[in-house]
């Protein structure tokens, strides 16, 4: 018991946590974005493939990081500008298309990694983003190394999330596209363009799923494999829903989670790891989130369109 | 004829709209002066919405000009029709629920781009209007928690704050209690002494007759009169309006008989944004029509569950027949007699793909001679779909056409028929008539006092309170789940009735 405690109270246990969450903060505000414009987006899964690989593979061809980041950004639009024809004017089934969305990049993917790189095995690394201690704050104890010793990409992950809530809660633009996934009728009647209001959301939204993709490249390690995002796109979406569409509560979901799974790595060296089986430890995160999600979601206000299309002139 | 208003602020010239074969407004013209209100009268289908959606920009005319305030109006682009001072109140109410009533009025009153709200002006705006106009409303309050009276000021007031000239108002006392209407009348008047511009559109003549300088009637698509309001009669204009003169069915007096649902002090849980029942007793008799009115969502739904078998007494009993069922199921309740015609028509009364044969069966299926040794026979099955589409005048291109072709009035008579060839002792009627022309309408309402003079008991549920007065021997009113005192036919005026509905006769009561 103690040394749940010693980990709860060590400052490079919420290091990890943080480096852990950055990348589901970035693709769970691009997820929530799509959901409250009123579009599920199951292409999350395949996006941050894209957006991993992409990000990647610009940095390793001599592009900067910075610029790496806006192709994998580009990469991940250019996916969602795909999902959204498909969803918001055609009207298809979001799960069909989401799903169908996510084959494609995934196998897009592999792909274009073949053709790249035809003769390796082991793929080469890159110069990832180094920790960047921020001045004076990252001298506070424990939050310091924490929270303010962190690379640039988490740093942007936590501005994205502040900037998605004002923009969601504070400005005309953000009520159009919370109005969007509520009631595109009462949008449509005040002469504002539903179409576009909701491609915008599903194409903005899938270029931060791919930023969240790359910096598992770019951030969390230096190189690419297949196995990466390992079904993060679907805890961003389960993230969503235990935040009731708020991208504060997703954030700190989040957060959660990362920190469930950073403890369940560091339980598996303790004594507890030589009675239990890893699968176990490795399991953990994922049942808590279960339990977590069945306890907050419970008076969660779905938007009152997410997953109906909208056609001018029915009702 | 419209002398002592200013200036012409909206000319509709000669406007023809199709769809596909069907001509929905044929060379309609229609004026509107500064402080007038006209009233534009029809029956369903007559194409009063559809001129009012062109008059919007939501549709553009095939043929024809629209031009407010000596400028026309560019077709098919609300937004213009927005800017140029038009203020439309839809019939069905274009709010999202799970925002707040400001939200919903901010939408659209400041660009896109623009890098802040303005809500703190905006509350402000909101609560002056609000006060001038006698539209009271809490801006920070989210509309789902709103009755339908008070959405319906929120859309007036969106049109306020967007500075309308002109409101059309599509429907507005459909579903408001007496007293709401009387305030929304008092509202529009106001409106009309700051030099706005109405169009008030209905088929409800005491309304019409209340508000309006002067009335327009279409009907097929076509202006067919126009009269100062002043210089006509309610009998006029409904003539005018069908197109031949009408009687409402005269239904002869009621010979009560015994007791076949009885309902004793029955409390039900509230599900999810619909009140439960709060210690309700009423009795159904037999050979009686019983009336229920109230504002929707004060427990309509759980009394209607509760007699259709979906819904259980918490506490206080169901009986029927002067048992109390040990099971209560919708199962037991087809078995046990009770004739369901339910609200919403599309959602529960029928599966849209599935054709009209298996629509009709779809409660008798398991019972010969739809069932024979568990196989569904479907010469049965069509004979019987046959006899009611003949007998109940269901239009309809076939007992194979899946059921969601046919037209609301349609779809109702299938469910009607399906209903009474049962012969049930209970029939529980939940809006029977919602959204269908006088036509089908008097139909269904013939049909009910049928069968109420065959000896079947009716429980009547409707919003509209003028259906529930010519058709109930007995009315009840449902308010916040609590249901009034049993009245008999001709004891109560409207008024008194919307005093119960808001909850006061309760408390006065007390």
């Amino acid at each position: 018991m103690s040394e749940l405690f010693d980990i709860l109270l060590s400052a490079s246990f919420w290091a990890a946590a943080i480096r852990i969450a950055s990348p589901l903060i970035f693709a769970a505000m691009g997820e929530l974005i799509c959901e409250r414009a009123g579009v599920l987006n199951l292409g999350i899964e395949g996006i941050m493939v894209v957006g991993a690989f992409a990000g990647w593979m610009a940095v390793y061809s001599g592009m900067g990081l910075w610029p790496g980041v806006a192709v994998a950004l580009a990469s991940g639009m250019a996916f969602g500008l795909l999902h959204a024809t498909l969803t918001v004017p055609f009207g298809l089934s979001q799960h069909v298309v989401g799903l169908g969305i996510t084959l494609l990049a995934t196998s897009a993917t592999y792909y274009a990694y073949r053709i790249a790189l035809p003769q390796v095995n082991t793929p080469p690394k890159i110069d990832a983003f180094d920790p960047y201690a921020i001045p004076g704050l990252s001298d506070l104890p424990l939050v310091g190394e924490a929270l303010f010793t962190q690379t640039p990409l988490t740093y942007a992950a936590f501005v994205t999330a502040a900037l998605v809530a004002f923009v969601l809660f504070r400005t005309p633009l953000g009520l159009a596209i919370r109005a969007c996934g509520e009631n595109p009728a009462a949008v449509a009647a005040q002469g504002l363009p539903v179409t576009g209001l909701r491609m915008g959301a599903v194409i903005v939204g899938s270029g931060l799923m791919a930023v969240g993709g790359a910096f598992l490249t770019m951030s969390a390690f230096d190189s690419f494999f297949f196995e990466m995002v390992n079904g993060r796109g679907w805890i961003c979406i389960a993230l969503v829903v235990f935040g009731a569409w708020r991208p504060g509560k997703t954030l700190l979901g989040a957060v959660l989670f990362a920190a469930f799974d950073a403890l369940q790595i560091r339980l598996q060296q303790t004594e507890l790891g030589a009675v239990l089986p890893y699968q176990a430890f490795l399991a953990a995160p994922y049942i808590l989130s279960i339990l977590a999600l069945v306890v907050m979601s419970r008076r969660a206000q779905v938007p009152a369109a997410l997953m109906v299309p909208f056609r001018k002139g029915e009702r | 004829m419209t002398e002592g208003f200013g200036e012409t602020v909206l000319r509709l010239a000669d406007i023809t709209v199709r769809f596909g074969p069907v001509t929905a407004n044929e060379g309609v013209s229609l004026e509107l002066r500064r402080g007038e209100v006209v009233a534009l009268l029809g029956e369903n289908g007559a194409g009063k919405t559809t001129l009012m959606n062109v008059l919007f920009g939501l549709y553009a005319a095939d043929e024809g000009s629209v031009e407010l305030f000596g400028q026309s109006l560019p077709p098919g682009n609300p937004r213009a029709a927005l800017e140029a001072g038009v203020g439309m109140v839809h019939q069905h109410f274009t709010l999202a629920e799970n925002l707040t009533v400001l939200d919903n009025i901010a939408l659209g009153t400041r660009s896109l781009w623009s890098p802040v709200s303005g809500t703190r002006a905006l509350r402000a705006r909101v609560r002056a209007l609000a006060e001038e106009y006698g539209l009271r409303v809490d801006p920070d309050a989210t509309v789902a928690n709103l009755t339908v009276g008070q959405r319906q000021r929120v859309e007036i007031l969106k049109a306020l704050v967007r500075d309308a000239r002109i409101l059309i108002l599509d429907e507005p006392t459909a579903v408001l209690t007496p007293q709401e209407s009387l305030d929304l009348f008092a509202t529009l008047r106001r409106a009309v002494a700051n030099g706005l511009s109405i169009l008030f559109i209905s088929h409800k003549l005491h309304e019409v007759e209340a508000v309006s300088d002067r009335v327009v009637v279409l009907r097929h698509g076509r202006v067919v009169a126009e009269a100062a309001t002043a210089q006509t009669s309610r009998a006029e204009m409904a003539r005018l309006m069908v197109g031949a003169d009408i009687a409402a069915p005269a239904p002869r007096p009621a010979r009560p008989g015994p007791v076949r649902v009885a309902l004793r002090d029955v409390t039900t849980p509230a599900r999810g944004t619909a009140t439960g029942l709060r210690g309700v007793s009423m009795e159904l008799r037999a050979g009686q029509v019983t009336g229920l009115v109230g504002v929707s969502g004060n427990g309509q739904t759980a009394l209607a569950g509760l007699i259709a078998g979906l819904e259980r007494p918490e506490r206080g009993t169901l009986e029927i027949d002067g048992k109390t069922p040990a099971v209560w199921t919708p199962r037991t309740a087809v078995r046990a007699g009770i004739g369901r015609i339910p609200e919403d028509r599309h959602g529960e009364g029928t599966v849209g793909d599935f054709d009209l044969t298996e629509n009709a069966m779809m409660e008798l299926y398991s019972r010969w001679p739809f069932s024979r040794a568990g196989w569904i026979d479907r010469t049965s099955a069509r004979a019987w779909a046959q006899k009611i589409i003949k007998r109940y005048d269901v239009r309809c291109p076939g007992p194979e056409a899946p059921i969601r072709l046919l037209s609301g009035g349609n779809m109702q008579k299938l469910i009607l028929g399906r209903v009474m060839e049962t012969a049930p002792d209970v029939i529980l009627a939940n809006q029977p008539v919602r959204g269908l022309d006088i036509g089908a309408l008097t139909y269904v309402h013939e049909q009910l006092l049928a069968a109420r003079d065959r000896g079947a008991a009716i429980l009547l549920i409707s919003e509209d309170l003028d259906e529930v007065i010519a058709l109930s021997d007995v009315i009840h009113v449902l308010s916040e789940g609590r249901l009034s005192p049993g009245f008999e036919r001709g004891t109560m005026t409207p008024t008194e009735l919307g005093a119960w509905m808001t909850g006061a006769g309760f408390e006065d009561a007390a």
